[in-house]
């Protein structure tokens, strides 16, 4: 039985699998399905019963999602499908590890999800960064045009898909759905309003599914293998398998696919090696740059996106970051500060104006400037800055770190301002 | 209908190589929207001449009949498209959080000592452009960086030194 | 209508609408800035956040921002709720973190949005003490400063610049706290709507370059509600004035009209004015030189004009009550019309089209409401240029409908964008040259003027088989589209106008009465353009067979003795050799105007003439609206309204009583004035607010006693600050002023709703009854060909230049170019032309210089006669160019911006 679906063809020693290589092990078997007439309305319930959520940081369900596109004769023709592939969250290795080492899977899932909701077109967008990612993915397009996979009437069905790279110019806030299409059309990439929904109204203003790169290549395990077998796979209450990736002081950092639900102390310990010699674990921010810290206690807390919510922090990219004791949590913080403001697209008032204010304290704090004053405008902006109050989602999630930090950490911050100093720099 | 184009720019436009154009026209075909293309044309531009000058931007608003202001707005938005010239080989330094973790500071400080460059300079050779970037997903590797297209791990200062000297050789 | 409760107050609302915009219309406070009434929300600043509770049960409630949720029903909100308020204080914090609180020296203190929002949102200690951010700044031609440390990043200015007027040189730059608005590099705003920028930022950024070169706060100028003489439109403004000069104009609200937004004529135009040029004294002609008139000689020279032998000729420039006086003091058979001939053959179709019940003629609301548009001949943008500022809204139905079949409501501006692209309502351009609307036109054809005529022809017949056929016309399948799409349009709108002659009005009827005869449509809508502020008003009062020409006959053979020139300068209505002759054989000449003229030059007497904000005057718009323009300041001089020294009577009220009662067609004109009693509650409207400073000290270098205050003995204001702010009655408001709002956003506290009109309305007076139904006009007999070299003639029109009083205005000069002939490439080689070379007119001679341009139709000149004296009425039907050895003056064609202009390569 197949037990990690997502990287059981990758071995990054080697070249990823060509078309070839691929398909000999049960690769784009799903095609067949769809061409014995598995209809979308078919697919799309699969995808329901399977419970995957997205893997790119909301964790929404994705067959909820796909739900929204309006179908039948009524909805707009042209429908697009848009692979997110753009990682650039703080700490986040995992997407690339999938487009290095299997790019045909993918590619597969693609077809799976712009067959569902009847897309002709699809994109990719990839961080312009991916250099060795968007050579691995053309290479495996073309092999699967020349195969008949992608273009017209896929394997003699009335399905036609074209898949498009479009490597990103580089700017993180293009990660957000909405401020993705906006790169894509050639804009500024500053969010949309939601409503509408990019599912009703999108790309060039047709009915658009974004999904992350991971979540896509959960499609073709589910199709070939069945839903309980997807659900069989994961410990917990969730399903299916996910990267999980452990990166800071510990022995052997690195990024795995394993099971949801698996205890938090065992990724760090087992697969991760525990931390370096000399060094104690502080805390971890549990799933990229966005999330809350998680403190040692913490680690029995299994890998579960409820579990962890419960905890006050988010599964979000499964990729984990790692304070040691002698690594100054106020500058790990200030660090990711530094990152949001300059990533704020400038849209919104408060990140656009907030964040430089609190990167600016933090920057004081390192230069043992630190005040009580300026401490309090940090917790002034946890709030300012939280959900629902800025235009998008990338302030709040500058808020995760922040306002658990400064609640975790609470001594490092007055330390550094009775001490004007960091302590931590020799 | 045609955009109404800033008359001022075309005097200053620098003409585009049959290259771009072709590169620009197959663009084209994969976007619905020419404003898509207009992004699409600074990479292309700065693929081959290594940033966007002012008279390319002209260029390139006068090729495909869009307003140059807009296009200079994106332009400045994304952190990749420079409207500086740089060296021939740009360093994209990562010093988001996990290299900061694992010590990019001392790293970058050794770079800046060799190439007595600080972010966005170039050497006075113009071999190297220094600019900071943003998590480069690679973490479990830091510290990182990449020179050109190639990506670098496990940073330490002798890879450092190994690093700029192999790029200064490939040139030579 | 919806029920919401905000803060435990029940309302009735619009649900289509947004919390934001409900909340201003009931009249709370509710602060914001990236939100403008007529440019609906994209929730960027956050400022207008408010707790949004699920029910009644629902005690924490989540913040929202109001601008960007709808307003349904049963919706309960609080603006009062601590997390609202403490949000809203946030977020203004973080808004002045950068900027430079440079009030003082500031020209938006005063009547700045960011100031009112600041204190609203109670933003007063100051804790953000790191460095700021600063930027470069930009010069941007003659009309606007640049100020970016002052920028608060709503991202209005591109919003309205960009997507509402349609600009393509303004854009948001860079990004995170660093985001920039400006040019792509430094340079001349190229927008004719650039001034609006002035209005639409909340803070000093984008400010009046102008204004500040003679700068005075909002609350020390004198202000009164006016109208703008600088095109037929009539644009409601508020200029001000301080020290005895005028020193800016301003928007003032009307629903019906402008709206918020003027053009960079009507705004910058004025300055002439000021100027050391205008006649300020009577004189008469001793040998040549001026002589200052006596009392008791003016009194001598207005009786012997009085007698048998005088003909008038009137203005479209000035007002009802001047032109009016005229025709009284000559008699309605000597008084003739101040047009060409050419535009009084169109003007005699306009205005008998205008009783026509087939149509109507829409106001510039309403031109907005349009979903299908034909543009016949007419460049509006030059013509009538907040016309073409509401067809660039009225293409945008397509969208609202799209939005609305896709339940995204229509105020959520991005996404309705987004979701529309490139779909517009349809418009269609038949003109002899590309135009500034091109960008949103679905089909445009450039043609020879005659052409034009027979394809309107053709689209009628198309529409309508009982319209006449056109004997010969080409594009058939075009008019096949243009027909179909007015045919299946709800509201679809021509527009037409006298710029080039009688026929295209004549086509552009038959158009709309095709439409009108074709469906059960209620009468369509037919927008007839004139040039002039009152070229309708003039139009109405002289009888038709009294044509310029005809007067100026009269006065060549003889058969007149004397002629009162009413503002004008003939030799811009009429061939030099017409006008000498008349004015050579007149016995006596007698001109009132404001500004020196060729006419005056010739004049035996020159009365000078108060301007248009030195008096209080009524004037009628295209559409046949009449609307009351109140005295702003008094001349300081010796000018007088021109009914003044021409009429007996006292006050203006009588002048325009008897107007209405004597003057056919004028009887709805008294509905423009503002009740019968000139005082509310006893006490006049003050002119001057309340914090108006200097009084007792501005003429102190002359005298230390401080004067009496000038009474106004004709209208319900005074020159004072004492009285009765009219802030309580909106239609003689000038600038609006509200507790707690200073800046022009305080508009919403006098509209009955956002957008809607003024508590009180007060909109003109329409004059024309809907009496009569014609019929078809024939199709005109086929022109004669051009022969040899001659080209065919199009008049052209410049917003900046062909209006003879702004065009003496210091901003406007310096966007004017000379006097050129546009042609196209081919015919330009043919005569052996390169851009900007001078080439000479026939049949004067006249030196223009030539402007080559790709969009122009071959065979055809484009000819803008500039504010030289060469005269649109010495050419008709065809030109001939030749190239002169003469050299183009410094100005040249440089300051020229349409898309088509032939660069030469480099
Ligand atoms: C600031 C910001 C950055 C984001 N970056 C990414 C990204 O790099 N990759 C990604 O897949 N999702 C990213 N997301 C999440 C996306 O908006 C979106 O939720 C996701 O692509 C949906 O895919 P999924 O349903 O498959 O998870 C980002 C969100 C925000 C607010
Ligand atoms: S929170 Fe606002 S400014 Fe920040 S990235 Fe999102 S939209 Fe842009
Ligand atoms: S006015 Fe509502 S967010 Fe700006």
């Amino acid at each position: 039985m197949v037990t990690k679906p997502l990287t059981k063809n990758i071995d990054m020693s080697r070249p990823p699998l060509d078309i070839a290589g691929y398909e000999a092990n049960e690769g784009y078997q799903s095609l067949n399905a769809i061409a014995k007439g598995l209809s979308p309305e078919d697919v799309l319930q699969l995808v329901k019963d399977s419970g995957l959520k997205g893997r790119g940081g909301a964790g929404f369900p994705t067959g909820l999602k796909w739900s929204f596109v309006p179908s039948g004769d009524n909805s707009p023709k042209q429908k697009y499908l848009v692979v997110n592939a753009d990682e650039m969250e703080p700490g986040t290795f995992k997407d690339r590890l999938l487009m290095e080492g299997d790019p045909h899977l993918l590619l597969e899932g693609m077809l799976i999800a712009a067959y569902t909701i009847q897309a002709s077109k699809a994109y990719i967008f990839l961080r312009g960064e991916y250099t060795v990612s968007e050579q691995a993915l053309k290479k495996a397009i073309k092999e699967a045009y020349k195969k008949g996979y992608l273009g017209k009437n896929i394997l003699g069905t009335d399905f036609d898909l074209d898949i498009i790279m479009h490597t990103s110019a580089g700017r993180y806030i293009c990660g957000e759905e909405t401020a993705l299409l906006n790169a894509l059309e050639g804009k500024r990439a500053n969010p949309r309003a939601k409503p509408p929904f990019p599912q009703v109204s999108g790309l060039w203003g047709k009915p658009t599914i974004v999904n992350n790169v991971e979540t896509i290549c959960n499609l073709p395990g589910i199709l070939t293998y069945g839903v309980d077998w997807y659900h069989g796979l994961a410990k917990g209450n969730d399903h299916g398998t996910k990267l999980f990736g452990v990166s800071g002081k510990v022995k052997t950092p690195g990024c795995w696919e394993l099971p949801l639900g698996l205890p938090i102390r065992e990724l760090i310990e087992n697969y991760a090696g525990g931390m370096q010699d000399g060094l104690e674990l502080r805390g971890f921010l549990p799933g990229g740059g966005s999330t809350d810290f998680m403190l040692p206690g913490h680690l029995d807390i299994t890998l579960d996106y409820d579990e962890i919510a419960k905890a006050g922090s988010r599964l979000a990219t499964g990729t984990m970051i790692i304070l040691d004791d002698k690594t100054c949590p106020v500058g790990m913080v200030g660090n990711l500060m530094k990152f949001y403001a300059h990533e704020s697209c400038g849209f919104c008032t408060p990140c656009r104006d907030g964040l430089p204010w609190v990167d600016q304290i933090f920057r004081d704090f390192e230069n043992g400037l630190g005040s009580e004053k300026d401490l309090q405008i940090l917790h002034d902006h946890v709030t300012y800055l939280g959900p629902g109050r800025t235009f998008c989602a990338l302030a709040p999630g500058a808020t995760a770190p922040l306002g658990s930090g400064l609640k975790y950490f609470k001594e490092d911050f007055e330390k550094h301002i009775t001490e004007k100093r960091c302590s931590y720099k020799h | 209908m045609s955009q109404q184009v800033i008359a001022s720019t075309a005097t200053k436009a620098r003409k585009l190589s049959a290259e771009e154009i072709a590169e620009i026209e197959h663009e084209m075909t994969l976007y619905p929207d020419k404003k898509a293309v207009g992004l699409e044309a600074l990479k292309i531009v700065q693929k081959n001449q290594g940033w966007v000058s002012d008279e390319s931007l002209f260029g390139i608003a006068e090729y495909l009949d869009i307003p140059v202001a807009d296009l200079e707005g994106v332009a400045t938005f994304f952190n990749l498209v420079y409207r500086e010239p740089v060296g021939k080989n740009v360093i994209l330094f990562c010093d988001s959080v996990s290299c900061w973790i694992m010590g990019c500071e001392s790293i970058k400080g050794h770079i800046k000592q060799q190439l007595d460059i600080d972010y966005g300079q170039t050497s006075e050779d113009g071999d190297f452009t220094l600019i900071p970037v943003p998590c480069l997903g690679d973490c479990d590797r830091a510290p990182v960086m990449m020179v050109g297209p190639d990506m670098h791990r496990n940073l330490t200062p002798e890879k450092i030194d190994s690093i700029i000297s192999d790029y200064k050789n490939k040139q030579d | 209508m919806a029920k919401i409760v905000i803060d435990g107050v029940e309302y009735e609302v619009n649900p289509d609408n947004n919390l934001l915009q409900e909340c201003l219309s009931q009249g709370l406070d509710l602060p914001y800035f990236c939100w403008h009434p007529s440019m609906g929300s994209v929730g960027a600043c956050r400022q207008c956040a408010v707790t949004q509770y699920r029910d009644e049960d629902d005690k924490e409630g989540m913040l929202v921002m109001a601008c960007m949720t709808p307003a349904t029903d049963g919706a309960i909100i609080s603006l009062e709720d601590k997390q609202a308020k403490s949000f809203r204080s946030d977020v203004i914090e973080s808004l002045m973190i950068s900027h430079p609180h440079d009030c003082p020296v500031c020209e938006e203190g005063g009547e700045c949005h960011l100031q009112d929002m600041t204190q609203m949102s109670g933003h007063n200690y100051r804790r953000y003490d790191k460095k700021k951010r600063t930027h470069r700044n930009q010069y941007l031609g003659p009309f606007i400063n640049h100020e970016m440390n002052r920028c608060i990043t709503c991202y209005r200015c591109v919003r309205y610049y960009d997507d509402y007027a349609g600009g393509t040189d303004l854009s948001a730059q860079a990004s995170h706290h660093h985001v920039y608005f400006g040019r792509h590099e430094e340079g001349v705003l190229e927008s004719e709507f650039s001034g609006n920028l002035v209005e639409v930022c909340p803070t000093g950024v984008f400010t009046d370059k102008a204004f500040s070169g003679q700068y005075s706060r909002k609350w020390d100028l004198q202000t009164a509600p006016s109208v703008c003489v600088g095109c037929s439109v009539g644009c409601n403004t508020a200029p001000g004035e301080r020290y005895g000069t005028l020193r800016r104009i301003v928007n003032r609200y009307n629903s019906e009209v402008n709206g918020y937004f003027l053009c960079d004529r009507g705004r910058f135009g004025f300055d002439y004015v000021n100027s050391r040029k205008r006649l300020l004294e009577p004189v008469k002609r001793v040998d040549n030189t001026g002589e200052l008139l006596a009392d008791d000689e003016i009194k001598a020279v207005i009786k012997e004009f009085s007698r048998e032998g005088t003909i008038g000729i009137g203005s479209p420039r000035a007002s009802n009550e001047s032109n009016f006086a005229l025709k009284t003091m000559v008699g309605d058979e000597n008084f003739f019309a101040g047009y060409s001939d050419s535009e009084h053959e169109s003007m005699a179709a306009i205005l008998t089209l205008a009783s026509d019940k087939t149509f109507h003629s829409p106001s510039v609301r309403e031109i907005e409401e349009a979903d299908a548009v034909l543009i016949l001949g007419e460049d509006v943008t030059n013509v009538a240029p907040r016309i073409a500022l509401a067809l660039r809204q009225s293409v945008r139905n397509k969208a609202m409908d799209l939005a609305s079949e896709s339940r995204i409501p229509q105020w959520q501006d991005a996404a309705v964008r987004e979701l529309a692209q490139h779909e517009r309502s349809p418009l269609s351009i038949l003109s002899p040259a590309v135009s500034r609307l091109d960008d949103i036109a679905a089909d445009r054809v450039i043609e020879s003027l005659p052409a034009l005529v027979a394809m309107g022809h053709q689209i009628a017949n198309k529409i309508s088989g009982s319209a006449p056929a056109a004997t010969s016309a080409e594009h058939d399948a075009a008019a096949e589209k243009i027909a179909a799409q007015l045919k299946g349009a709800k509201r679809p709108l021509i527009v037409a106008g006298s710029s080039n002659g009688s026929d295209l009005v004549k086509a552009a009827a038959n158009i709309a009465r095709a439409l009108h005869e074709d469906g059960e449509k209620a009468a369509i809508d037919l927008c007839l353009l004139v040039p002039e502020v009152n070229s309708i008003g003039m139009g109405l009062m002289a009888a038709e067979e009294n044509s310029l020409g005809v007067a100026l006959d009269k006065l060549s053979s003889s058969a007149a003795k004397r002629v009162i020139v009413l503002e004008n300068d003939l030799y811009r209505r009429a061939s030099k050799s017409q006008v000498d002759s008349a004015l050579d054989k007149a016995e006596k000449v007698l001109v009132l105007d404001q500004v020196t003229t060729t006419t005056t030059a010739k004049a035996d007497v020159v009365l000078p003439v108060t301007a248009f904000s030195e008096h209080e005057a009524t004037y009628i718009n295209y559409e046949g609206r009449a609307q009351l323009s109140f005295q702003v300041h008094q001349c300081q001089k010796m000018a007088q309204p021109a009914w003044r020294w021409i009429s007996d009577a006292a006050h203006i009220d009588d002048v325009i009583e008897r107007c209405c009662s004597e003057a056919p067609g004028f009887a709805k004109l008294r509905d423009v004035l503002p009740g019968g009693n000139p005082f509310i509650a006893g006490m006049k409207v003050p002119r001057q607010s309340h914090r108006y400073s200097g009084r007792t000290a501005m003429i102190a270098n002359v005298n230390v006693h401080e004067p009496k205050q000038m009474e106004d003995k004709e209208s319900i204001m005074s020159f004072s600050m004492e009285g009765i702010s009219a802030q309580k009655d909106p239609s003689i408001m000038a600038s609006p002023w509200a507790p707690k709002w200073t800046s022009n956003q305080s508009i919403s506290k006098f509209q009955d709703e956002v957008n809607g009109e003024l508590k009180q309305g007060h909109v003109g007076s329409l004059l024309f009854e809907k009496t009569d139904s014609g019929a078809y006009f024939d199709v005109p007999a086929a022109t004669v060909q051009p022969s040899g070299k001659q080209l065919h003639l199009a008049l052209s029109y410049q917003i900046f230049g062909s209006d003879e009083l702004s065009a003496r205005a210091e901003p406007i000069r310096e966007r004017m170019t000379d006097a050129y002939v546009g042609i196209c490439p081919e015919d330009a080689e043919r005569r052996g032309l390169a851009q900007g070379d001078v080439a000479t007119i026939t049949p004067t001679g006249a030196p223009v210089v030539v402007c080559i341009r790709t969009g122009v139709k071959p065979g055809t000149a484009l000819l803008y006669c500039g504010d030289a004296n060469i005269s649109p009425a010495e050419f008709t039907g065809f030109l001939e160019i030749e190239k002169s050895a003469a050299r183009a003056t410094s100005r040249g064609i440089a300051n020229l911006i349409v898309s088509d202009f032939q660069e030469e390569e480099i």
